[in-house]
């Protein structure tokens, strides 16, 4: 229970203002928030488990079918490569920018305060604020046959990789994921620049006085002190990469075959293309189930040092 | 603070490359936009006879000025709404609470990290039955509804902090509960209402998969939706697709600019909070 420490108080009529004002009062103040809560996505959440155990074509009559769809997203190969799909993306959406934006962000905390560390925050926002489909649309430009990417290896004598990259089996992936980690890279490195100017600066003088070096220093000082703000950059790119849709429906709409097919991509095509609402239901459910366990733990965790 | 002169350099060094890094597929989008239409330029090179009339022909054709009342419209019927709903809740969440509070508040929390396309499917039905489909409440109403977890969890986080004594003071002269929670709590609340109301901004504006879903017409979605319709339309002409996607980012672009400050603290508490 979150109720406070009693401090001692005057007696009297004015008490805490929760204690003066009847209960049914203060549920008016929730209900409204409650019902477009519960209308717009509790009874969704309800629903979409319930079509999971059926075989609807979305305008005929429906038949049970029990755990038969999730049956077939875990053994349907299509269906089950968006999700390895979506597990394979959290390297570029996740683990590439926090390990990057760590490496970035102590390169550059010394530096913090100066206007180009200013004009950097602003600029290292920018693919945060556009749409994901404006990035989509930029990068499958940039990474097409003769798009900036292809220019750029070819300059450098590495004319012989060019390729169409969002249209090749074995790149396609890979390049959708680097679009995900330019959006997420930027938000993850302001995320712990601000992080590490809390730690106190004594912490770095005593240890270069003991003699420790730059690595040293990022492993014993940067990394643990920097613990919540770590496990707020995974869970927010975790579930980016798992989730994603925007940037794959514009880049590759899941192609070339189903190299870039990812859940929520697949979901979209079964329920409003296919008409197989009942599969698409069990891969939404598959879904939230697979956002919520990664989501837990590491708010567990970070939880953990604040209290 | 003993700093090497040569770390300092690095880290400026850094810095320029990923601003560089960052800013280049922008870069590419504008040069390519000032290629003949139709044309299938390369990369970054500057055109000889920059057609800067393709952001005219891109203006027309993607019909921006509907496409920024739509969106307009559709970010004034939910922002407002979901900033009053969710601090009416907070309030009586964070400050007031109330008997079950916490069932109350756990059940909102469940929704802080549902992905859309977990219940897209039911709320394309739900929203056919209300006789929606096709008009901009079709995103507004939903949204609004998806927001709540968020907006509460932000706007309890701001109450609870609120002191009592406030309360009690305000009492003691007199103030009813709606008084108190007008002149008092509202007006104490700016700091976070205002952070919140520019990330649900965000977040309306930028909106893919409900605008696609539930509404057909592109001139009733939100501006990223139909950034997807114009891609479709305009896919193989490369230098107007560019230049149409310049314009549509141009908004987000010029908002940023403008509250830059509190854009980035908004976002990194927000990710915080979340």
């Amino acid at each position: 229970m979150a109720r406070r420490t009693p401090k001692t108080r005057r007696p009297g009529p004015a008490r805490a203002a929760g204690l003066r004002t009847p209960s049914w009062v203060g549920w008016l103040f929730v209900a409204p928030a409650l019902a477009v809560y519960a209308v717009f996505v509790l009874r969704p959440i309800v629903l979409t488990f319930q079509y999971s155990v059926y075989r609807w074509d979305g305008i005929g009559s429906s038949t049970w079918v029990g755990l038969g769809n999730y049956g077939k997203v875990f053994t349907d190969p299509d269906l089950f490569a968006t999700i390895l799909n979506a597990v394979k993306l959290i390297v570029f959406f996740s683990l590439i920018p926090v390990v990057l934006g760590l490496v970035i962000a102590s390169t550059i905390r010394r530096i913090a305060a100066s206007r180009l560390a200013l004009a950097a925050r602003t600029v290292l926002f920018l693919p945060q604020v556009i749409p994901l489909v404006a990035a989509g649309i930029t990068w499958s430009w940039l990474l097409s046959s003769t798009g900036l990417v292809n220019q750029l290896l070819s300059h450098i004598g590495l004319g012989g990789v060019t390729r169409a990259w969002l249209g090749d089996f074995s790149t396609a992936l890979p390049a959708v994921g680097v679009i995900g980690a330019w959006v997420l890279l930027g938000l993850c490195t302001i995320l712990l620049l601000s992080g590490m100017s809390k730690i106190d600066p004594a912490l770095y003088e005593a240890a270069r006085m003991d003699g420790a070096g730059p690595i040293r220093e990022f492993v014993s000082i940067t990394v643990p002190s920097l613990r919540q703000e770590i496990g707020v950059c995974v869970t927010v790119t975790v579930i980016a990469a798992l989730a994603s849709f925007d940037i794959v429906y514009v880049a590759t709409q899941g192609g070339p075959g189903n190299a870039t097919m990812v859940p929520g991509l697949e979901i979209y095509y079964l329920a409003f293309s296919e008409r197989q609402v009942g599969t698409a239901s069990a891969l939404a459910v598959v879904l939230m189930v697979l956002v919520i366990v990664v989501a837990i733990p590491i708010q567990w965790l970070t939880k953990d040092r604040s209290s | 603070m003993i700093v090497g002169r040569g770390e300092t350099w690095s880290g400026r060094v850094l810095l320029v490359l990923l601003m560089a890094a960052t800013l280049m597929p922008f870069a590419s989008l504008f040069v390519t936009a000032l290629h003949p239409p139709g044309g299938y330029p390369s990369g970054l090179d500057w055109p000889a006879d920059p057609h800067w009339g393709n952001f005219v022909t891109a203006f027309q054709a993607a019909r921006m000025g509907e496409l920024v009342k739509s969106s307009a419209l559709i970010v004034l019927g939910v922002v407002p709404v979901s900033l009053l709903l969710a601090t009416l809740a907070g309030f009586a969440i964070g400050h007031l609470r109330i008997a079950g509070r916490n069932v109350v508040f756990l059940t909102f929390v469940l929704g802080l990290t549902l992905p859309f396309e977990g219940i897209i499917t039911p709320l394309y039905y739900q929203v056919r039955d209300m006789g929606l489909l096709n008009t901009r409440w079709a995103i507004i109403l939903p949204l609004i509804g998806l927001f709540m977890p968020f907006a509460v969890f932000w706007m309890r986080a701001h109450f609870v902090n609120m002191p009592d004594e406030l309360s009690e003071s305000a009492r003691m002269d007199g103030a009813n509960l709606w008084q108190l929670f007008w002149r008092i709590h509202v007006p104490l609340a700016m700091p976070a209402l205002s952070s919140l109301a520019i990330l649900l901004f965000l977040w309306t504006w930028n909106q893919f998969l409900l605008a696609i879903v539930l509404v057909d017409d592109p001139l009733k979605r939100t501006m990223s939706g139909a950034l997807g319709a114009f891609q479709g339309q305009w896919g193989t002409d490369i230098p107007l697709l560019c230049a149409g996607s310049l314009l549509i980012l141009t908004p987000t672009l010029a908002i940023f600019l403008i509250f830059q400050r509190r854009f980035v603290t908004a976002l990194l508490q927000g990710s915080l909070k979340g």
